[in-house]
């Protein structure tokens, strides 16, 4: 079953459209734009940019799961100056050449939000990774110990106020 | 699977220890560690614990300019630089519409090619050690060491390769490259049937490996495999047909798929590929226009705002590098995705129920480079 982009665009636009209308607060308020985008692949490496609420990204997991699309991984991104983490979900299908971008933005100071190794069990990994790295917290995640950094690591290397 | 008869069950039932598998243990190809809880010889639950040779290479991103970080993305699978090389400079040209001249892309598909063989070379030798089989490392060596040899004379380096640069190459190829290039195609042919005859066809390895660690597609899709891992499960799925680039859509080539699942079939796909990688390399010689090997490239390179993926079929599978920038000369995040990672996070799953030797047998099929996978 290969999806087409409009079908998909449409699904993750009711998705969007559940999600509170209010833009993300901070310094530098992020300009309002159409949640769900496309993107041109020569450009940008990817057809789909679908922004979500925190609290939607295992829901836009499901729905993607419905049409075939395997995780390709999930980090993070430090915007400390708008004191907002952008979490960042790529997916690939191997029987489509559609490449789709979820992101969300949870707050520096409380970056939670729900897992989705539910639904892809290969994310339990990526998310690990996510929380060594910036402290996100996915919650209902199995275990959030230390991956790649050592097992007493308190730390998150790569929020941009770490300093070795 | 029902177990032979002669496999130790324990006497007590439900009585189960801890076997650590490494981190320094010939089977684990490098610095993994596999918790394993054993039931008698049975695996009842295989747990990788990553980090031991994690470098941070993320981080480094962070801090050098996007050039200076070039060199890096030959370190995180050392055994597949170029095409890690190629990821980069593909992102970075993405991002700036940087033209490559055509003679570069041609030289960049042809080295990669051969970086694939001789990444498959020694992955094929360091897994018929860990089946118990020593000899075809003296073979397998041997045809790696020309491709060296090749290598090293146009890129400087052996293993780490930082040959490509943003907007085209670092050096253009000559012809005793290239005659270098077409006698390792013809030499490399008969070897690959030597291959067959002497290790492929052997019932001691088909015994090995026919039904042992099966993987569905659908494991594969849930975890994110790819590459070698994900052809064995029969699907079509290769990066440089599915998101096309370089000048590989003017080339033809198969994707190699065999259906089974299991190690053999991961095994035949390795030994496919490396044949196909040889017609590739046989067509770019032959079609290798003339002209510059560097396209025009600004002197500072400063992305424009914004994240941009590129992704690349690497000797493992699908590599991707996302970066984001915010216009400045460094980088504001450098993701790399890499195939390793998600090829070894369905292990456990895969691995259970299965007796020691055959799951060190999965995991030598899984083909991993551990600095791969711990960046």
């Amino acid at each position: 079953m290969i999806p087409s982009l409009e079908q998909l665009s449409a699904r993750l636009a009711d998705l969007a459209g559940a999600m509170p209308a209010t833009a993300t607060s901070g310094p530098a308020p992020v300009p309002p734009r159409s949640p769900v985008q496309p993107a041109d692949f020569a450009a940008k490496g990817y057809h789909l940019d679908v922004t979500v609420a925190p609290g939607a990204v295992d829901s836009a997991a499901g729905i993607l799961d419905q049409h075939g699309f395997a995780l390709d991984t999930i980090t993070g991104v430090d915007w400390i100056a708008q004191n907002e983490m952008e979490v960042i979900y790529d997916y690939f299908h191997a029987a489509s050449p559609l490449r789709i971008v979820i992101r969300t933005r949870v707050p520096r100071d409380h970056p939670e939000l729900p897992t989705i190794s539910a639904v892809f069990p290969g994310a339990n990994w990526h998310e690990r990774e996510a929380h060594d790295f910036f402290g996100l917290r996915f919650l209902g995640h199995p275990d959030l110990s230390p991956f790649l950094l050592p097992e007493d690591a308190t730390y998150h290397p790569l929020r941009k106020d770490f300093s070795a | 699977m029902t177990a032979p008869p002669d496999i130790a069950r324990p006497t007590k039932p439900q009585e189960t220890f801890v076997l650590n598998v490494g981190p320094q243990h010939p089977a684990a190809h490098g610095v993994l560690r596999i918790k394993m809880t054993m039931d008698g010889e049975f695996v009842t639950r295989a747990e990788p614990i990553l980090g031991y040779i994690h470098r941070m290479h993320e981080k480094m991103g962070e801090n050098r300019t996007w050039a200076q970080f070039l060199p890096n993305t030959g370190r995180i699978d050392y055994l597949s630089a170029l095409h890690y090389n190629h990821a980069f400079v593909g992102v970075v040209e993405r991002a700036l519409r940087i033209e490559v001249p055509p003679r570069a892309e041609f030289i960049r598909v042809i080295t990669s090619e051969l970086n694939r063989i001789s990444s498959h070379l020694v992955w094929w030798s360091a897994f018929l050690i860990d089946l118990g089989g020593m000899t075809p490392l003296l073979y397998a060596f041997d045809d790696r060491e020309k491709l060296l040899d090749l290598l090293e004379g146009v890129t400087g380096s052996r293993l780490t390769y930082c040959y490509f640069r943003f907007g085209g190459l670092c050096n253009d190829i000559d012809d005793s490259f290239i005659a270098g290039a077409r006698a390792f195609v013809a030499q490399m042919r008969p070897r690959l049937k030597l291959y067959r005859d002497l290790v492929t066809d052997n019932i001691i390895l088909r015994k090995r490996l026919e039904g042992i660690g099966p993987i569905s597609a659908e494991m594969c899709r849930k975890y994110g495999a790819t590459g070698p891992v994900l052809r064995g499960s029969g699907v079509a799925y290769d990066v440089r047909r599915a998101e096309p680039y370089s000048v590989y859509p003017e080339l033809a080539f198969e994707i190699p798929t065999y259906p089974a699942g299991d190690s053999m079939a991961r095994y035949l796909v390795h030994m496919a590929e490396m044949e196909q990688s040889l017609r590739i390399i046989a067509q770019a010689l032959d079609k290798l226009p003339a002209g510059p090997v560097m396209g025009k490239v600004p002197r500072v390179l400063r992305l424009p705002p914004g994240d941009y993926c590129f992704a690349v079929e690497a000797a493992r599978g699908r590599f991707m590098v996302r970066v984001v920038s915010d216009n400045k000369d460094i980088p504001y995040r450098v993701k790399l995705r890499t195939p390793s990672f998600s090829n070894l996070s369905l292990y456990e799953e895969a691995s259970r129920g299965m007796i020691l030797p055959d799951v060190l047998a999965l995991l030598g099929s899984l083909d991993l480079v551990i600095p791969d996978i711990d960046r």
